[in-house]
């Protein structure tokens, strides 16, 4: 597989990027080392958590994604926002005024990924109900939690729910419903999904499991932060081809989807850092009599996403709002979200294609070399001072030891080697210039 | 986080065990070694977490890896409840892996009652916390090839498991 050409939304932004060594001491794969005063990532380890976005002070890691110059490519588009969207708008603006805004910024109509939620909260009753093994059941709803098991947890692979995302399900509904209601053919209908996150913007670009994307496009809640707030605020509304029930607002806080569960024997966990941890316990059979693990890579959930724009903790406040707001029509989107799974199946919805194992941490595909190259890893770590400082560019002593085993830098990039270096040259100095030479020595007196 | 090098009765009996499994040739061998405390449950788990990243950079089937993984995370436990404290090493060459954990005491006087399923000399305050189910040692031999204990009641045990590389 080639991955050096994985795909992914996350880019360094070169020109703002002054080489400091905040992001490649958060990346929870070390795919970052600065190089020649600029980070670079590595494709293979990179999950697209978009963890360095959050951390770069400097803005100069950035989410490729789609713009709405794209739509102009179809014949009828439509917009997927995530329920994060709505926590974003500030507090005069509802649900319909937002979707209004979303069609006035140019979408034909607008359906809302929290119906996908509520479709995807019934399929997972089902999944945990006919799965009984393997347990805990993982959520795949965020995609960089898939993507870090992938590289770091392939043990956990079996473990994700079967289920594809609130994303894909409403995707395939609204495209489906339009197809049919306008007569015209399912790819000149283009539907994008409004992302709060990098990691989503690449499952629509390069999907998880499935070569074949239900989704065209992805736009960052910030790239259209502004159009938006222009066009709200008139008390214009419209209303969304399916709206989710307050359960289905919920899932852009952690412990949303639990919520809308209702079940026991669940945990929920968020920030990338702490998955990392808990992947650990899982994967070290440690969570036996946990039945589902909620996973989401930022801290207090989707609000938190790196393409957002609010501070997460007002966000996760103004989506408890929300959710209130749109409680009294939850009942039906709840029962049309059973009926529709109950019509199409939940095969419809389920996670297509394979998950497999991402290589990317591997230090050699040969055993033999492998082997020798990690005890020499072992020898040059007990050589560095085991500071982490990160001044050689990668993000601690260990991650230098293998790059120095791998043939990607030198020891006396860590500036104490280079300290201890310049000592013994400067040492081999003094006691040359100590020497006496022959035609100045003196001769001894007896 | 490299720990130990310097627990010497021990450390001299586990290379006593690697000697005899040493390979002919001159091939490539890693040998680490982890220092674990007794009762010292904030750390313990570190060993058996570092010894899987290892053998995932090693490029071990996913497999491999769970079940060493496992024996090393038992052995761990092992020396944090019952032992006065000791040390794990690993050693990898391209036909084997080897855990070797080995104590400084106090040793089993009834090494195939240690091997019963079930069976346990964990204090309660131990099985409280979840541990001490009588299932350690059973479960180590479970994920390994081949597995011997060496015991001496004040003298300490040493417990080597081997898992084949396919």
């Amino acid at each position: 597989m080639g991955m050096e050409g994985r795909f992914h939304s996350v880019k360094l932004l070169e020109e703002k990027c002054k080489g400091c060594t905040n992001c490649i001491k958060r990346c929870p794969t070390e795919a970052i080392r600065v190089r020649e005063g600029k980070a670079v990532i590595n494709a293979a380890r990179c999950i697209d958590c978009g963890e360095c976005v959050r951390t770069c002070e400097n803005h100069a890691k950035t989410i490729i994604a789609n713009s709405i110059d794209d739509l102009k490519n179809y014949d009828y588009t439509i917009a997927l926002p995530a329920p994060a969207l709505y926590s974003q708008l500030g507090r005069a603006s509802g649900p319909d005024e937002v979707v209004w805004a979303l069609q006035e910024i140019g979408f034909d109509a607008v359906c809302d990924v929290s119906f996908g939620a509520d479709i995807v909260t019934e399929c997972t009753r089902r999944h945990l109900i006919s799965h009984p093994k393997p347990r805990p059941v993982i959520s795949a709803a965020c995609p960089a939690v898939v993507r870090l098991i992938q590289v770091r947890y392939p043990n956990l692979i079996s473990h994700v729910a079967r289920v594809e995302s609130p994303m894909y399900a409403a995707a395939r509904v609204a495209r489906v419903e339009a197809a049919e209601k306008l007569g015209i053919a399912g790819d000149r209908i283009g539907v994008f999904f409004i992302s709060p996150c990098a990691a989503k913007v690449t499952a629509v670009i390069a999907p998880l499991g499935s070569e074949f994307s239900y989704v065209d496009g992805a736009i960052s809640i910030s790239d259209i932060y502004g159009e938006l707030m222009t066009e709200l605020g008139r008390g214009r509304s419209a209303r969304p081809m399916h709206r989710g029930s307050n359960l289905g607002f919920a899932w852009a806080n952690s412990s949303g989807e639990l919520k809308a569960l209702g079940l026991h024997n669940v945990l929920a966990v968020d920030g990338i850092h702490n998955v990392l941890g808990l992947l650990e316990e899982v994967d070290n059979g440690r969570l036996a009599g946990v039945d589902y693990i909620e996973a989401l890579a930022c801290p207090a959930g989707c609000v938190g996403g790196p393409a957002t724009v609010e501070n997460p903790f007002v966000a996760r406040a103004r989506m408890i709002e929300i959710s209130k707001a749109v409680e009294a029509d939850s009942a039906e989107a709840l029962s049309e979200a059973r009926r529709l799974v109950d019509e199409r199946g939940t095969d419809f919805f389920a996670l297509q294609g394979e998950l497999t194992a991402l290589s990317g941490l591997e230090i050699d595909p040969r055993l033999e070399v492998a082997i020798a190259k990690m005890s020499e890893l072992e020898r040059v770590l007990a050589r560095l001072p085991g500071l982490d400082c990160g001044a050689c560019g990668s993000p601690t002593c260990r991650a230098h030891a293998e790059d120095v085993v791998c043939g990607n830098a030198s020891e006396v990039d860590c500036v104490f080697k280079l300290r201890e270096a310049m000592e013994e040259v400067a040492e081999e100095l003094l006691r040359l210039a100590k020497t006496d030479l022959p035609s100045l020595q003196r001769r001894n007196d007896k | 986080m490299y720990r130990g090098g310097n627990d010497g009765q021990a450390i001299d009996r586990a290379g006593a065990a690697f000697s005899g499994a040493a390979s002919p040739h001159s091939e490539p061998v890693l040998e680490m070694s982890f220092r674990v405390d007794r009762y010292d449950f904030a750390a313990a788990g570190e060993a058996a977490s570092k010894i899987k990243q290892v053998l995932r950079q090693l490029g071990m089937a996913p497999e491999l890896v769970r079940r060493a993984a496992v024996a090393a995370y038992e052995a761990e436990m092992n020396l944090v409840i019952h032992s006065e404290g000791g040390q794990i090493l690993l050693r990898v060459d391209t036909e084997k892996v080897t855990l070797v954990a080995c104590d400084g005491g106090p040793g089993m006087p009834d090494v195939s009652l240690a091997m019963r399923e079930g069976y346990s000399t964990a204090p309660d305050e131990i099985r409280e916390m979840g541990f001490g189910a009588g299932m350690g040692l059973p479960n180590m031999k479970r994920c390994s090839d081949s597995f011997s204990i060496e015991s001496e009641v004040g003298r300490g045990t040493t417990v080597t498991a081997a898992i084949r590389i396919a």
